[in-house]
């Protein structure tokens, strides 16, 4: 049994302590805000902060992320600056990868509060948005980064 | 022609097959909560009791919530939101109060298929007229309560109000008493005569929005469904190959794994059906993709095991340099370029590509009591029940499809083979099975966009005025997925941006040529203008470059003679996207229009800084018209980046601004990764690629400054997701070439060979008559080949 505490609740998970933890939160949990896109870190659609920080879902085990705190999508509320903006902004097209997008930004906000531009489009380089969505996406960090000052 | 008949009345429901007890009860509320219930629960279509529902698509409860059933698949385009607002404002409706619910795959709504741009054109007024009819039957039980004249009382925000007397009630409280009253005859709807609108023409939050922030709209990938156990396959890396054998038993050892069966190859053309392969279940995703790992399979490769993209190219090329089939023509080419002054040929080239969806094909399937229920991202839920009950020898009436949200689609969710897939293992095993497919399945065993070589001749006078122009296009048939014999493109492809190439020039000829299929191929989106228009749109470029005028003016120049093209009286076999010439006509008056808008609001002529050039491309496609303008910056190492963007649309009447904006700003996305990255390659019959680390995508680091313009316009509203991405490539490549005199003739565009190019400095219009900025190709030379 590993041990996982997730968006504050803990849990006790019976798998395979090599399954990244992306299949654990989708499968076992039922979490399914995070998503698979592509399993080797390539596309952050399954971004999730592990011991606060932004790491994808797809390579960290089981065994790694036991003991940390977890947050996903579903821990994030609605009050979040960067959910208040990506809503403000219309961000999300069709949704697949807003998530990923949202874990990546609300840690690299937290991280950097006081971010230039090319800061944002580097953060944000490995979420892939197949919708094309980007300067929405970077306007919206942008816009919330200014609301938090 | 939608039939409009009462639910509630007529008790429609129940005669339906909904009431079979096999239907998946996921419900989509408007906050987005899927209740994933178990089968034999609840339906998603139809009236309940005590529910107004005159008409398949819209439900008023006595709570006065009206649900509208959206028929199309939702893939980003926002259609649930766009349906909404055009059922809003001729209902009166308040947002607040509105639901949204998917519909199934049923005949009864009429076309499902989400794809071409079609679902504002295919409902804007099917729905106009079912909102009217509701609210026409709410104003009627107003009028009877209050024993008022009908045309006293008016359907206002939600309520309808007895306009002499200011007294008013609540959508809601008039359910039970419209309910019994009948359907008014669509011919005799009085639709809303608007003067303003509230929601159509404005900017609306999407109806999905809160839950997509939150990860609860429910893509075919979270569906879970109790004692669902999940399949990974391990399919034939060479189209048209199957297992000679194979041994399960290392898969079996992987903890979870709990069965492996092998899924029957199709016999290629494959069309809808699965591949075939071994199948792993397991009692979660990654227990079968790790069972998987461990398979032993001997192929048999079949016929396409030699297929290798390298050598495919050469005789494509090979094919297209000699004579097709005529499928237009105009003068005499052949004595007109002898004739010419000049002389230009060019070769262009573009690769396989694969639709890459950010959510794989995905499908979940449940077989109990004979009968079978799939839940799936799926483009054509109808197309997908028809294609179960064929392959399953299942009644369509024992089928139930229902569309989740989809995380893409791009064509590659029309075609239905990951459903079969599902469909064969749960009437197999008799259950619920999730087939769950990895990016790597997806790259390598999707339906692509055909690689494609194209030749272009063309002649100019001594004035530089284009005399001659032959156009080769060289791909194999997408019908070759589903027939045999396929070797040449039929009207319906040709008709994707070729056969209505819009320039006046008096010796014309189209020619199409033959190139065997050897791997699935499929619809994709911008169609086949991805190709036609990169090329057609970079070749009269070069015609004005080698004419030593403004490729702009070159443009509006020979956009000569009347402003609409009779294809059918040039004697054309042209389709239109299936819809009327005489109503959609390629209209060369629109095309000057959106190049126009697009010269004024992106500074056509003003100065540049060193080593930036500008390019423009226009195209027709889906019935809509599309401008754009790239500004490039080509560094001394080669290397692009795009300061700016001009992006015009004209897709007639605007109904949901934002979100065509959005579809604009992706557009720009998809064709920027189509012409830098997007490059699909084969050996051996097997695809090259794997994930997104070999096969790249856009990302926020080569986003351009965007400035997208919407043409304000009356017409009917035609498509907005597929007709602006073609004019992205040949803007980008003819700016380019604007930017350093170097010809970019095949994709993805090599920044390799732009390196050390010498700056040609900002492409400034040339005066007419002026001296050409490039040598003109010598008469009876070819245009070096990139």
């Amino acid at each position: 049994m590993s041990a996982l505490n997730i968006n504050g609740k803990d849990h006790s998970v019976d798998a395979d302590p090599a399954m990244p933890l992306l299949w654990v939160l989708r499968d076992i949990l039922g979490l399914t805000g995070t998503k698979y896109g592509c399993g080797i870190g390539e596309c952050g659609a399954c971004t999730v902060h592990v011991a606060g920080k932004a790491v994808r879902a797809c390579k960290v085990t089981l065994a790694e992320a036991s003991g940390h705190d977890v947050t996903t999508i579903e821990g994030i509320p609605d009050s979040h600056p960067i959910v208040h903006a990506f809503a403000q902004l219309n961000v999300p097209a069709c949704g697949f990868c807003t998530p990923g997008q949202i874990m990546q930004a609300v840690a690299f906000v937290k991280q950097k509060p006081d971010p230039e531009d090319d800061d944002i489009v580097q953060a944000m380089q490995g979420n892939i948005c197949r919708c094309g969505a980007y300067v929405r996406i970077v306007a919206a960090i942008r816009q919330a980064v200014g609301a938090d000052r | 022609m939608i039939r409009i008949v009462n639910l509630s009345r007529r008790k429609f429901l129940k005669s339906m097959g909904v009431g079979s007890g096999l239907v998946l009860g996921v419900y989509f509320s408007p906050d987005g909560d899927a209740a994933t219930d178990d089968i034999s629960k609840g339906s998603t279509a139809g009236a309940e009791p005590g529910q107004l529902a005159p008409n398949v698509f819209i439900t008023v409860d006595p709570a006065g919530t009206v649900i509208l059933t959206v028929c199309r698949s939702e893939m980003g385009q926002g259609i649930r939101t766009t349906f909404a607002m055009i059922m809003a404002d001729e209902l009166d409706a308040s947002w607040p109060k509105i639901a949204v619910r998917q519909a199934d795959g049923d005949p009864r709504y009429g076309d499902q298929n989400t794809d071409g741009s079609r679902s504002i054109l295919i409902y804007e007024k099917v729905l106009r007229i079912a909102a009217a009819s509701v609210r026409q039957m709410l104003e009627a039980a107003a009028a009877q309560t209050w024993k008022a004249l009908i045309a006293d009382c008016r359907a206002v925000d939600h309520e309808v109000i007895h306009v002499p007397t200011a007294r008013v009630l609540p959508f809601g409280q008039l359910v039970k008493a419209a309910s019994t009253l009948p359907v008014p005859n669509p011919d005799k709807l009085r639709l809303q005569d608007f003067s303003s609108r509230r929601y159509v023409g404005h900017t609306m939050p999407s109806i999905d929005l809160g839950a997509m922030l939150h990860g609860k709209t429910p893509f075919g990938a979270d569906i879970a469904l109790p004692g669902m156990k999940y399949a990974s396959i391990e399919r034939c890396p060479v189209y048209g190959g199957k297992a000679k054998s194979f041994d399960a038993s290392g898969a079996m050892n992987v903890r979870g794994v709990e069965k492996v069966i092998e899924i029957p190859a199709t016999p290629p053309p494959t069309g809808h059906l699965p591949l075939g392969g071994i199948a792993v279940i397991a009692s979660n995703s990654w227990a079968a993709i790790e069972g998987r790992k461990k398979l032993q399979i001997e192929w048999d490769l079949g016929p396409n095991a030699n297929h290798d993209s390298g050598t495919y190219r050469a005789e494509m090329e090979t094919t297209s340099h000699r004579t097709g089939r005529i499928v237009r023509t105009l003068g005499n080419f052949e004595s007109a370029l002898a004739g010419a002054a000049v002389r230009l040929t060019g070769d262009y080239f573009v690769p396989y590509q694969a639709h890459a969806t950010l959510e794989p094909p995905v499908a979940i399937a449940v077989y109990e009591g004979g009968k079978l229920a799939v839940l799936a991202p799926t483009q054509s839920p109808q197309i997908a029940r028809q294609v179960l009950a064929q392959y399953l020898e299942l009644k369509e009436a024992d089928i139930t499809v229902r569309p989740t949200f989809l995380g893409n689609g791009f064509g590659r969710k029309s075609m239905h083979d990951y459903i079969c897939e599902a469909g064969w293992l749960a009437k197999a095993l008799g259950g619920r099975i999730k087939v769950v497919w990895t990016r790597e399945d997806d790259i390598r065993h999707d339906y692509y966009q055909p690689m494609s070589l194209q030749r272009l001749d063309g002649g100019l006078d001594k004035n530089g005025v284009p005399i001659a122009w032959r156009h080769r296009t060289v791909f194999p048939s997408l019908n070759s997925t589903f027939h045999a014999d396929q070797t040449s493109p039929d009207a319906a492809q040709l008709s994707q941006g070729f056969l209505d190439m819009p320039y006046a020039i008096p010796n014309l000829r189209l020619e199409a040529g033959v190139a065997q299929p050897h791997v699935r191929l499929g619809p994709h989106r911008g169609g086949l203008s991805m190709a036609h228009a990169f090329a057609s749109c970079s070749f009269i470029d070069e015609m004005a470059a080698a004419a030593g005028k403004d490729p702009a003016n070159y443009l509006f120049t020979y956009y000569a003679g009347p402003k609409k093209i009779d294809l059918k009286a040039l004697g054309v076999d042209y389709t239109n996207y299936g819809y009327s010439i005489d109503e959609f006509p390629l209209d060369v008056g629109r095309l000057q229009n959106v190049l126009q808008f697009a010269m004024d609001r992106a500074a056509w002529g003003d100065p540049l800084l060193p080593r930036q050039g500008r390019g423009l491309a226009v195209h027709r496609s889906f019935l809509s018209y599309a401008a754009a303008i790239i500004v490039v910056t080509v560094a001394e190492d080669g290397q692009i980046s795009i300061p700016r963007i001009d992006l015009v649309l004209d897709c007639g009447q605007i109904i949901n601004p934002d979100r065509i904006k959005a579809l604009m700003e992706d557009s720009i996305m998809y064709g920027l990764g189509f012409a830098l990255y997007g490059n699909l390659t084969i050996k051996n019959g097997a695809v090259e690629q794997s994930n997104f680390d070999n096969y790249q995508l856009a990302r926020a680091g080569i986003t351009p400054e965007m400035h997208v313009h919407l043409v304000p316009s009356g017409q009917s509203p035609t498509g907005a997701g597929d007709p602006a991405v073609p004019v992205i490539a040949p803007a980008l490549c003819n700016a380019i070439f604007a930017a350093t005199g170097k010809r970019i003739r095949t994709l993805p565009i090599d920044t390799g060979q732009l390196k050390d190019s010498p700056a040609a400095g900002p492409a400034a219009p040339a005066a007419p008559n002026a001296p050409a900025a490039i040598p003109i190709t010598p008469t009876g030379g070819a245009a070096p080949k990139n």
